[in-house]
């Protein structure tokens, strides 16, 4: 067993600032680097990112790693990779966590590879037991739970979910050590993004954050009776999600799949209309505070998730429910 | 344009929660009796990437999947769907593996086919939800690689994708050969007509080992254990809402979640 070096995680930004990811890796890194007795170091690489330096100090590393260099600011991992491996084979941490975000988990795989070691992808818990990280991620779409170590190589290396840790609380009196990274990146480009299409934002608030989320699935019948949703949504002040039933019929756009392969959510409050509960959508809504129900199948899996559920018409129901919604809220 | 896919039988992704168990001394699924494995989603939809794609250029369209004699199945599917070619990867020594071991093999086993020019792979699999084999084939085969994808054109010499990001999509220009990690936005999987089912039927599947790909060494071998498999119940008790009328319905509910603060 080598000699432990400590946890090293991978922070990221958005909009110059740091992503909410950033803050969950270094909680639970906190507590594994507390349990080893080795540093807490955080690595971030991108352009004009040296301002997240100071933050990520503030949030509990002890040593920050600062990969800042315009080659990194492009999109795509493939820079992140060239700049990332090096570092990790120098640093040679006992553990290394990043974000199971779109980016990251493309990111952990290639290095994982590269490294030659072993990952364990969207992770919802992580221990430490007799010196080993033991990585426990929903599988079987979220039926079962399992858990992973890696015996042997390391580092061991893991993506955590997003919003299934702690984050970290900031403390403006905590400094980090900050180091200064070179970044080579001269690898020849075998793919380059020619273009970005963002979708429109939707009025309300977004998924990912939101205290309220409506979803409709396909016991809505069409795409013609979005509206339902959209009129519940607006009577709670919700954002508006989807079962991937709805976003691969092209009802409304991939970005609002809640699921497994969409967004994992945990708002207060979480309505499903005609939401069977495929348990691939209920691994992404899980975390909700409460869930309520709205199915006209009183066996629908949904019902065994949900603090409150109506069996019936949602066409029926939902109107008046949204309007109730409105009085009680004025 | 030659396609290579691969294709991974996983349980029955739609065993209804009440009949999901598990073996947990063993690590297994135990499926519920008469339920059949079947061919992982995304790895459908990329072989329906796939075969759409050999029909605007042609092109042969070749199956890859590392399994036990029962993957044959999902296989001889592959076939009757349209695949031109399939190939087993069995061995005991590989079948227990991980992600590393699984990557490992493919990649073998693809440079054994030969000319390729696109390896379409499932953005991930249906029991380990890992989605590390696409990524991993392309770091073994130093090829570009691209995940989530949800559309393929052929460009004059190269490929264009376009990659699913959080609050939109990517257009992403690749040489090829690439590897690219189908989503399900990329289209439903055809059934396969009868003509591919007896067509299917009539294939030889070759059969590699772990000495044919010169894996043998336990070069292969995995990076990650699995240590404990099992079902984490996280049900609850639901309140059922009712009334005479909608509306009363409606109000009730809209009291309950007014008394929980919700609202």
């Amino acid at each position: 067993m080598p000699a432990a070096n400590g946890v090293l995680v991978v922070a990221e930004t958005e909009r110059g600032g740091l992503a909410p990811i950033s803050a969950e890796l270094l909680g639970v890194g906190r507590t594994l680097a507390e349990v080893l007795g080795g540093t807490l170091t955080a690595a971030v690489l991108g352009s004009g990112v040296a301002e997240a330096a100071s933050a990520l100090g503030e949030l509990g590393a002890d040593v920050v790693l600062l990969a800042d260099s315009p080659a990194l600011g492009e999109p795509g991992v493939e820079a992140a990779l060239e700049a990332l491996t090096p570092l990790v084979t120098q640093e040679a941490p006992d553990i290394l966590l990043l974000g199971h975000t779109p980016d990251m988990r493309e990111l952990a795989a290639r290095l994982a590879f590269r490294l030659g070691t072993g990952l364990t992808t969207d992770c919802t818990a992580l221990r430490v037991e007799d010196g080993v990280l033991v990585m426990t991620k929903p599988v079987y779409g979220g039926s079962a739970n399992a858990e992973f170590t890696v015996p042997r190589a390391r580092p061991q290396m893991a993506t955590l979910r997003p919003r299934a840790f702690r984050p970290a609380v900031s403390d403006p009196s905590h400094h980090a050590e900050v180091r200064h990274v070179p970044v080579e990146v001269g690898a020849a480009v075998r793919s380059r993004v020619v273009e970005t299409v963002r979708e429109e934002a939707t009025t309300g608030p977004s998924l990912k954050n939101a205290k309220a989320v409506v979803s409709g699935g396909r016991g809505l019948g069409g795409p013609e009776n979005w509206h339902y949703v959209e009129e519940l949504a607006a009577s709670l002040g919700a954002a508006v999600g989807a079962t991937r039933a709805v976003t691969d019929a092209g009802w409304v756009p991939p970005g609002l799949q809640v699921g497994l392969t969409g967004v994992t959510i945990t708002p207060d409050l979480y309505v499903a209309v005609g939401v069977s509960g495929a348990v691939q959508h209920i691994a992404g809504c899980s975390g909700s505070r409460n869930i309520v129900a709205i199915n006209k199948d009183p066996d629908a899996n949904i019902f065994k998730h949900a603090r409150f559920g109506v069996v019936g018409d949602y066409k029926q129901i939902v109107p008046p429910l949204a309007a109730r919604i409105k009085e009680l809220k004025r | 344009m030659n396609i290579i896919v691969t294709i991974k039988q996983v349980p029955d992704p739609d065993i209804p929660p009440i009949h999901f168990k598990v073996d947990e001394a063993a690590g297994k699924v135990v499926p519920p009796p008469g339920v059949a494995p079947v061919m992982n989603g995304y790895d459908a939809n990329a072989l329906e990437a796939a075969l759409k794609l050999k029909e605007a250029h042609g092109g042969r369209v070749t199956a890859i999947t590392l399994g036990g004699q029962e993957a044959r199945d999902t296989l001889k599917r592959a076939v009757a769907m349209g695949a031109d070619a399939a190939v087993l990867i069995d061995d005991p020594n590989l079948r227990e593996g991980d992600s590393f071991t699984t990557a490992t093999a493919l990649a073998r086993a693809i440079e054994k086919v030969g000319e390729y020019d696109l390896i379409l792979c499932g953005r991930q699999a249906s029991d380990t939800d890992a989605g590390q084999v696409p990524l991993g084939l392309g770091e073994i085969l130093g090829l570009p690689t691209i995940s989530p994808v949800i559309a393929i054109e052929s460009t004059n010499g190269g490929v264009k994708a376009h990659r699913m990001i959080e609050d939109g999509q990517q257009v992403i220009e690749a040489q090829l050969p690439a590897v690219m990690a189908v989503s399900s936005e990329i289209g439903e999987p055809r059934y396969p007509p009868l003509r591919g089912i007896m067509m299917a039927g009539r294939t030889q599947i070759p059969v590699w080992t772990a000495a044919d790909l010169g894996l043998d060494d336990g070069s292969a071998a995995p990076k990650v254990q699995l240590r404990r498999l099992y079902i984490e119940s996280r049900e609850q008790a639901c309140e059922l809402v009712d009334g005479d009328t909608p509306e009363e319905i409606a109000a009730a509910l809209a009291q309950k979640l007014r008394e929980a603060k919700l609202i």
